[in-house]
């Protein structure tokens, strides 16, 4: 880096090519150690398995349209309602905001050039496909039919299913997250621009960070977990087994201390880009920075110890069960917190409408919905009556579906820019929120009104008077491919757009703005100095602090 | 319009559920109202070119966030307490329950009354009597719920589990199996019959659905099985060195070479009969042979004879009380 010329919005003249024109070859992508790239080449994959875990999704509400089923046998659907399961939270929900936006961003948030271990994170992507591959090789050998969550010993002993199979890509998978998680902890520890202290990091930035501790920390039991299921499968070794000597209680202890926390390795995430969305299209510093990061942190810690919720009737002892519904009302609070403070962030600022924006919007009410009926499942004795029935789908589609795939959809709309160098059809891109929020909705909310009045989940078949609102559902359902497919389409169609567009079009006030769009490889030209934080969203601002720095 | 929210209300469980139910339904439409309309009413209010004071804007305001937590806070401890009162009381069944036992298997429900009396994916109850459930799985984990009873609970293999309810009120109510299974989990359901309590008495007098009145009780069938297994080789009257004896075992403490106590309830005697090996007493040797081809039937039977033989807490409860849902520590 020789030049010295200022690289506000990177005008300089000899800008080197951007890290989209750095090399054409295939092998420049599938070798890459280019975090942006990396980015990309998870951003379609995740959504091969989006749209593969979609499929699964819409044929078990065509399914559902009929009280004794439409096309598939009961084997049939319960392998297709477990590889959709298995395919959206492993393969789609997990990774796809801290592996898409995380290793997009993070790095040019804080203003480094790269994460600190570009090979571990091409690595990283590696295990996802590997993992991803042995998922579909099960599909296609048969598939699975344990639901998502394993429970033994039907998993252990009694399904003749490819369940090692793919428990080895879930395995696999949880080893390219824990690889991820490492990377931006250290990344953040170690790679922070000069300025750029703690309490100057973007909220996205804490809300990754609070995930990467999650991931590191969580994933490695459910690891373990489930290659213990393998090994009283394949070698009779009991562990979960009664038959065998074994506990199968002990399971789902073991497997909820990872996933009831994966719930906010999903989560925190998201809200982290609903933070940078929604103070910037409010043009208005965000409300309460410290309170939201340590709520993060908060919910990354409490988030461990509630676990036991799960399990209200699975024979845990009532003291037990009393510490986790506690816990569980505790962990709630934070997450409040961040709510209340996004609403004060919108007083007295400038709003615009644009469409992350109305993302932000969706995500707000999906989510405070999704949050709220929580309560239920927390509270002991509600939750006898609602945990397996309809009422728990519809609550945890709200908050690690919805939240996370309109959290997901709103980053996509505010960094699309940044990503790749085009706007896209604005109002194409505004009717498709409004059908995904609608559909969604409509798919969702008869769910709860289904759990309540007693529907169990998993079921092929069911009682006739049930079927309205599974109906309303299906057709809901309907909507939302709508709204997907339409945001496909635009997203795709915007490539075919010229690509004369201001590096910032939305005037955001954080460092990843302050470069071209899209970047360079290596980020910036030389290295940014931090003279403040983020968020200056005075009319007349401070210079972001980027400041050339000879080198 | 009839637009309920939650099914029949036909147990004592129902009401007080019910009642907490509707508050968090309440609180939460409430506080989705309030947050959506303060989003959208400031969204608009203060959009790109309104003219509107903005002045005096603060980025942040420690007497607000000290508010917005401690007011969800508390609403949540008051919601916990209430909740867990009432799941207290679910796991507590009076002493003098009616006793039926439940075994799930893939795919259906086998119930068995005291008197002998079984049904399958059907059982009937008297109205206004207590009635508690033990429930243990032949293979994976099933679920026994009773949607109009507002219950639920785990039916694992291996160790018993237990939950009780007072019908309320006359009438057929669904029965589920909840907790995923494999390929007929939506099959695997029946009903729940409740019937006034004379008409109920007569019912289970005449052989139950079946008509076969004077069948042997579930302690005679127990009594025929100890006889023809011999067990009473070992166990006699009183401890011998060839076996501890059974008689007062229920409920008692026993001490087990690995210095632990335990309470000798269902789970533990049944384990001791069908895998002796996992807890061997203080006093003995692994010398019991395993009885490990009875079935979960017999074994409900040999537990119910052994109970003849008398109870350390006589006349305590039927299949010991070790109060909240799960009766045994087997596995443990
Ligand atoms: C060969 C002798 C023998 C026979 C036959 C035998 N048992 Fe035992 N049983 C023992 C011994 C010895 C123990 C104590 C060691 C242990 O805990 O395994 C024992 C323990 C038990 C216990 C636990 C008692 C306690 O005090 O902890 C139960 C219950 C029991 N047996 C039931 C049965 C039943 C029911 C049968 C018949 C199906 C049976 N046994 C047959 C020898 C025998
Ligand atoms: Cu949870
Ligand atoms: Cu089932």
């Amino acid at each position: 880096m020789s030049t010295a010329a200022p690289v506000l919005h990177g005008e300089s003249p000899k800008a080197p090519p951007s890290y989209l024109q750095a090399g054409h070859t295939i092998k420049s992508w599938l070798l890459t150690g280019d975090h942006k790239r990396i980015a990309v080449l998870y951003l379609i994959s995740v959504s091969v398995f989006f749209f593969f875990g979609s499929l699964a999704a819409s044929m078990i509400r065509i399914e559902l349209v009929s009280p004794r089923g439409v096309m598939l046998e009961s084997d049939t659907y319960n392998k297709v309602f477990t590889a959709h399961g298995i395919i959206m939270i492993f393969f789609f929900l997990i990774p796809a905001i801290p592996a898409v936006l995380g290793n997009f961003l993070l790095p040019i948030m804080i203003g480094a050039r790269d994460l600190a271990f570009p090979r571990l994170n091409l690595l990283s992507w590696y295990l996802y496909v590997a993992g991803g591959l042995c998922g579909v090789l099960a599909i296609a050998f048969g598939g699975v039919d344990t639901g998502w969550t394993f429970y033994t010993p039907y998993s252990s002993m009694y399904s003749n299913t490819n369940v090692t199979l793919t428990i080895i890509g879930a395995f696999i998978a949880g080893f390219s997250s824990i690889a991820t998680g490492i990377n931006f902890i250290v990344t953040v520890h170690k790679m922070r621009a000069p300025g750029m202290t703690w309490f100057r990091l973007p909220l996205m930035v804490w809300g990754s960070y609070a995930t990467s501790l999650i991931i590191v920390l969580g994933t490695p039991v459910v690891a373990i977990t489930l290659l213990l299921v393998v090994m009283e499968r394949v070698f009779h070794i009991g562990v979960f087994s009664p038959e065998l000597g074994g506990d199968p209680v002990l399971f789902q202890h073991l497997f909820w201390f990872y996933s009831h926390p994966a719930v906010y390795i999903m989560i925190l995430p998201a809200m982290g880009v609903i933070n940078e969305v929604i103070t910037c299209f409010s043009r208005k510093r965000i409300f309460g920075y410290h309170f939201i990061a340590f709520s993060s942190l908060a919910i990354a810690g409490l988030g461990f110890l509630v676990w036991g919720h799960h399990m209200f009737v699975s024979s845990q002892s009532m003291y037990q069960g009393m510490v986790f519904s506690l816990l569980s009302y505790l962990v709630a609070v934070p997450s409040a917190i961040k709510v209340f403070n996004w609403t004060a962030t919108i007083y007295k600022g400038s709003v615009r409408f644009q469409t992350p924006f109305l993302y932000v919007l969706g995500f707000m009410g999906l989510f405070v919905v999704g949050g709220l009926t929580g309560l239920f499942l927390a509270a002991m004795s509600t939750d006898v009556h609602l945990t397996d029935t309809y009422f728990v789908v519809a609550h945890f589609h709200y908050v690690m579906a919805g939240s996370n795939l309109i959290a997901l959809l709103a980053g996509m709309h505010y960094w699309w820019p940044k990503m790749y160098g085009r706007l896209y059809n604005k109002k194409l891109a505004a009717i498709s929120s409004a059908l995904i929020f609608v559909g969604f909705n409509l798919t969702f909310l008869p769910q709860f009104v289904l759990g309540s009045r007693g529907m169990p989940r998993r079921y092929f078949n069911y009682l006739p008077q049930f079927q309205d609102l599974h109906v309303a559902s299906t057709i809901g359902s309907w909507v939302l491919a709508a709204g997907l497919f339409l945001t496909a389409a635009y997203l795709l169609a915007s490539f075919r757009q010229p690509k004369g567009m201001a590096a910032n079009p939305w005037g955001g006030r954080t460092l990843e703005w302050e470069t071209t769009s899209p970047p360079t490889t290596h980020n910036f030209e030389g290295q940014p100095v931090l003279q403040h934080g983020p968020y200056d969203y005075r009319p007349e601002p401070a210079a972001v602090g980027v400041k050339e720095l000879a080198h | 319009m009839n637009f309920p929210l939650m099914p029949d209300q036909a147990s004592n469980f129902a009401r007080p559920y019910d009642a907490l139910f509707f508050v968090l339904t309440a609180l939460t439409i409430l506080f989705t109202i309030l947050v959506g309309a303060l989003v959208l009413f400031f969204a608009v209010r203060y959009r790109k070119g309104s003219r509107v004071d903005r002045s005096g804007a603060v980025e942040s305001h420690l007497g607000l966030e000290i508010t917005w937590t401690a007011i969800p806070l508390l609403l949540g401890l008051v919601m916990f307490w209430w909740a867990a009162k009432l799941y207290v009381e679910t796991r507590q069944p009076p002493k003098d329950a009616m006793e039926v036992f439940v075994i799930g298997k893939q795919w259906m429900w086998h119930l068995q009354h005291s008197n002998g009396v079984r049904e399958n994916n059907e059982l009937h109850v008297p109205v206004g009597v207590p009635v508690r459930l033990t429930m243990i799985s032949q293979d994976v984990i099933h679920s026994f719920f009773v949607p109009q009873f507002r219950i639920k609970q785990d039916v694992l293999p291996g160790r018993y589990t237990q939950q009780w309810f007072v019908a309320s009120k006359p009438g057929k109510f669904n029965l589920f199996c909840a907790e995923y299974c494999g390929t007929q989990h939506s099959e695997m359901g029946g009903y729940i019959y409740a019937m006034p309590p004379q008409e109920f008495q007569k019912w289970l007098a005449s052989g139950g659905d079946k008509k076969r009145p004077n069948q042997p009780t579930m302690a005679d069938l127990g009594k025929a099985l100890y006889d023809r297994l011999a067990c009473a080789n070992c166990h006699g009257p009183q401890d011998t060195e060839r076996g501890p004896s059974l008689y007062g075992l229920y409920g008692a403490k026993r001490r087990m070479t690995d210095g632990t106590v335990v309470e000798a309830d269902a789970s533990y005697i049944r384990e001791s009969i069908k895998n002796p090996y996992a807890k061997i007493n203080e006093s003995y040797q692994n010398t019991m042979p395993e009885y490990r081809e009875l079935t979960e039937e017999d074994l409900l039977n040999l537990l119910a004879y052994i109970r003849t033989l008398g109870t350390a807490k006589a006349p305590g409860p039927v299949l010991g009380n070790a109060g909240p849902a799960q009766i045994g520590g087997a596995n443990r």
